[in-house]
């Protein structure tokens, strides 16, 4: 199980160290950690998935409260919202059939193909986990070359900020 | 008007009330000392950074007030860190100045330039890097606010020497202070608390665990109030001894590893714990899964991550406790909980905490060898139970919190948390700067003793009227104690080939005696005591065998019934 959790920080030097720190020092397991820009200046964002058969997500909060530059902490887990993670592939497709095949499923997938090289399409999707895990299975067989995956963000639905 | 960050940093510290800083200068701070004759803050001369930090701690626990500790780069900013991690364990307000490389070098390996922030970012409560000496006046104004509010502990500002040296307009920084992210709790949930009401007014075998938030949150009335209201017994943690009086009799005293077996006894068989500004430490529970069995359990912290952290708590409230308890106070009923004190008294009637003392050969002092019980009790009886009590780490720690009794908050410093040998010199130092009017009485092991020892050079250099007793057994004893009752008796590395102490402590003019009979120790605390600069007694305690273990003990791991008892005396008639 998987828990998510949004936490607002200040956007000063060293906190994104600061968290890291936390979760290495109290022994959290953490499956993925993104950081960027918010729509308000100064306050950076973090969606943080944690593995919580191993880690007590309150915990996780409780200690991130701890922390000076920490603004806000949000277990999204339960809430309606909305998750998404990126990923961009690179797969082998050397033969027309195999390259007609692959496009086929990016199709299926609603994923894009963003390069094309003589032996190799690149592809980006978006999609929760078990999409971009799906689309991975059924590309591995033709021979994933190279991959990146962004981690997991989230926010809330509805009008009003996650709060 | 015009100030350097050299001048910003006296100032800051002028108007944050500091009144002594306890340092040692070098390249990077350098610049930073030069003008503090101006700013008539008195500065202490450690003999290592290390001990800064610890008179800065000693200095914190016994006034309440942020204690101050300064050091230069490099090896300067890292002998701070045992001092920092020590007062972070213990929640102690320090704020630690290092000098840092000028910002330019930063990061290119420059002569004594080291990562402190890095270092120190799990040890401190927060820390800093001040790169623009138009933030510093803010910077320090809060470091001193966290520092000081809510769960207290170290932090830390590091200053590159070109920040220390540019020019300013001074402009005082406003309150409150602006930490968006930073909310020290206050008062409970008022649903939490009414939960905790109704378990504490259905209770009939209730205890409450006091623990150093006792103190820090100034509830020392309050708890009394409610211990004599609901007539509920009180065990303490060794950092709450002070919260609440130990000669109370609704105290119990001493809990966990080393606690009387009648007080670990009422914590098992309790049927509500109250644990009031405590964080349930390994050495305070035992084995967790055989811990008080049958209570319900409330806990009131100022900290949430101490909450449901390592015993999982019926009712976690969240809040100051002195604030807490006035929430609670009028929703509990009048209890006299007669039955269940009439156990516990039965429990405490078989304690034989003070057999060693009363001990039949006592008629003839010097027919038997002399135990630390004998002259910790000594300093006990003669100083009232008023001084403050400094110790260090080891076996006389347990000795000290078992046989110097405390009435008087914000009396005993000894490091708890971490367990820092080599801690006791230095705090006393800073404890004497805290309290100049109180008598200060410093208890060390002759291992821990050496770990710090150089600072009677600043107890010397000060003038400083502190009494150190030397509890000396030539051996690293706990350990030594441990290797006897668990590792097979096999004394590796333990014990310890020692200098004529008395002769040693002479070499910096400070009078010293050596006792090694009853008689003796009484008479050399009682000689101590008159003179008015620092004093030195070695007391040549037991080295081995029965009387040369602390008990009763919990083994570790073991559940807090499972204890090791004292071996048994006959015993005498008095107290």
């Amino acid at each position: 199980m998987h828990s998510t959790l949004i936490a607002l920080v200040e956007d000063k030097p060293g906190v994104l160290n600061r968290v890291a720190s936390l979760f290495r020092r109290r022994a959290f397991n953490i499956e993925s950690l993104t950081v960027g820009h918010t729509e308000q200046e100064g306050v950076s964002r973090m969606t943080i998935v944690v593995d919580s058969t191993r880690t007590d997500t309150q915990k996780v909060v409780q200690n991130l409260y701890k922390l000076v530059n920490v603004l806000h902490v949000e277990d999204v887990t339960e809430a309606p919202s909305v998750m998404r993670d990126l990923a961009l592939i690179k797969v082998s497709a050397n033969g027309g059939g195999t390259r007609a095949e692959v496009l086929q499923i990016v199709e299926t997938f609603r994923a894009r193909v963003v390069d094309v090289a003589l032996k190799t399409l690149m592809i980006e999707v978006t999609g929760t986990d078990e999409k971009i895990n799906g689309l991975v299975d059924v590309l591995r067989p033709y021979g994933i070359v190279e991959m990146v995956r962004t981690g997991r963000v989230a926010m809330a639905r509805g009008s009003g900020p996650s709060e | 008007m015009k100030r350097t960050g050299a001048e910003i940093v006296w100032e800051m510290f002028k108007r944050e009330g500091v009144e002594v800083v306890f340092g040692i200068p070098g390249g990077a701070i350098m610049h930073t000392y030069h003008p503090r004759q101006d700013f008539g803050i008195h500065h202490v001369l450690m003999r290592h950074e290390q001990c800064a930090a610890h008179a800065a701690d000693g200095y914190a626990r016994v006034s309440g007030k942020v204690g101050v500790a300064i050091a230069t780069s490099g090896p300067g900013a890292t002998n701070l860190v045992t001092g920092i991690a020590t007062a972070a364990m213990d929640s102690s307000p320090i704020v630690c100045l290092t000098g840092q490389v000028q910002t330019y070098l930063i990061g290119t390996d420059a002569f004594q330039e080291v990562d402190i922030t890095g270092i120190t970012l799990p040890v401190t409560k927060h820390n800093y890097l001040v790169t623009d000496v138009n933030e510093l006046a803010e910077t320090i104004h809060e470091a001193f606010y966290i520092a000081k509010s809510g769960r207290p502990g170290p932090v830390l500002i590091d200053l590159p020497k070109d920040v220390q040296m540019a020019e300013t307009d001074f402009v005082a920084p406003e309150d409150p202070v602006n930490l968006p992210g930073y909310r020290p709790s206050s008062s409970g949930d008022s649903e939490l608390v009414r939960k905790a009401a109704q378990l504490i007014n259905a209770a009939e075998r209730p205890v409450i665990l006091a623990g150093q938030g006792v103190l820090m949150s100034g509830a020392m009335q309050e708890l009394m109030t409610y211990v004599e209201k609901t007539n509920t017994p009180v065990g303490l943690t060794l950092l709450g001894k002070g919260g609440f009086p130990e000669s109370h009799p609704l105290a119990l005293g001493l809990m966990g590893m080393h606690g009387e077996a009648f007080v670990n006894k009422a914590i098992q068989e309790a049927d509500l714990i109250l644990a009031f500004g405590m964080r349930f430490d390994d050495r305070v529970t035992g084995k967790l899964a055989a811990y008080s069995p049958s209570a319900k359990r409330i806990h009131v912290d100022a900290d949430a991550a101490e909450l449901n952290k390592v015993v999982t708590v019926d009712v976690p409230i969240l809040g100051d406790l002195k604030l807490v308890l006035e929430q609670l106070l009028p929703q509990v009923e009048p209890r006299t909980h007669e039955t269940w004190l009439n156990m516990v008294a039965d429990w405490r009637a078989d304690s034989r905490r003070r057999d060693i003392l009363r001990r039949p050969e006592n008629g003839n002092l010097d027919s038997s060898a002399l135990v630390a019980a004998h002259f910790i009790n000594d300093i006990w009886e003669t100083t009232d139970g008023q001084a403050i009590i400094v110790s260090d780490v080891g076996q006389h720690q347990m000795w000290t919190a078992q046989y110097y009794l405390n009435d008087v908050p914000h009396s005993v410093v000894t490091s708890g948390g971490l367990g820092t040998m080599g801690f006791g010199l230095p705090a006393a130092i800073g404890a004497k700067f805290g309290q100049p009017d109180r008598e200060v009485w410093v208890v060390a092991g002759d291992g821990g003793f050496q770990m710090t020892m150089h600072d009677l050079g600043t107890i010397i250099q000060e003038k400083l009227p502190i009494h150190i007793a030397l509890s000396n057994n030539n051996h690293l004893g706990m350990v030594r104690q441990w290797q006897e009752f668990f590792y097979d008796s096999r004394y590796e590395a333990t014990p310890l080939v020692n200098p004529d102490f008395v002769k040693l402590v002479e070499a910096y003019g400070i009078p010293a005696w050596r006792a090694e009979t009853r008689s003796e120790a009484r008479q050399a605390v009682e000689e101590a005591r008159k003179h008015d600069g620092p004093t030195f007694v070695e007391f040549r305690i037991v080295e081995t065998g029965e009387e040369g273990n602390v008990y009763p003990m919990v083994p570790a791991g073991a559940a807090l019934d499972e204890m090791i008892r004292r071996p048994e005396r006959r015993t005498g008639s008095e107290d």
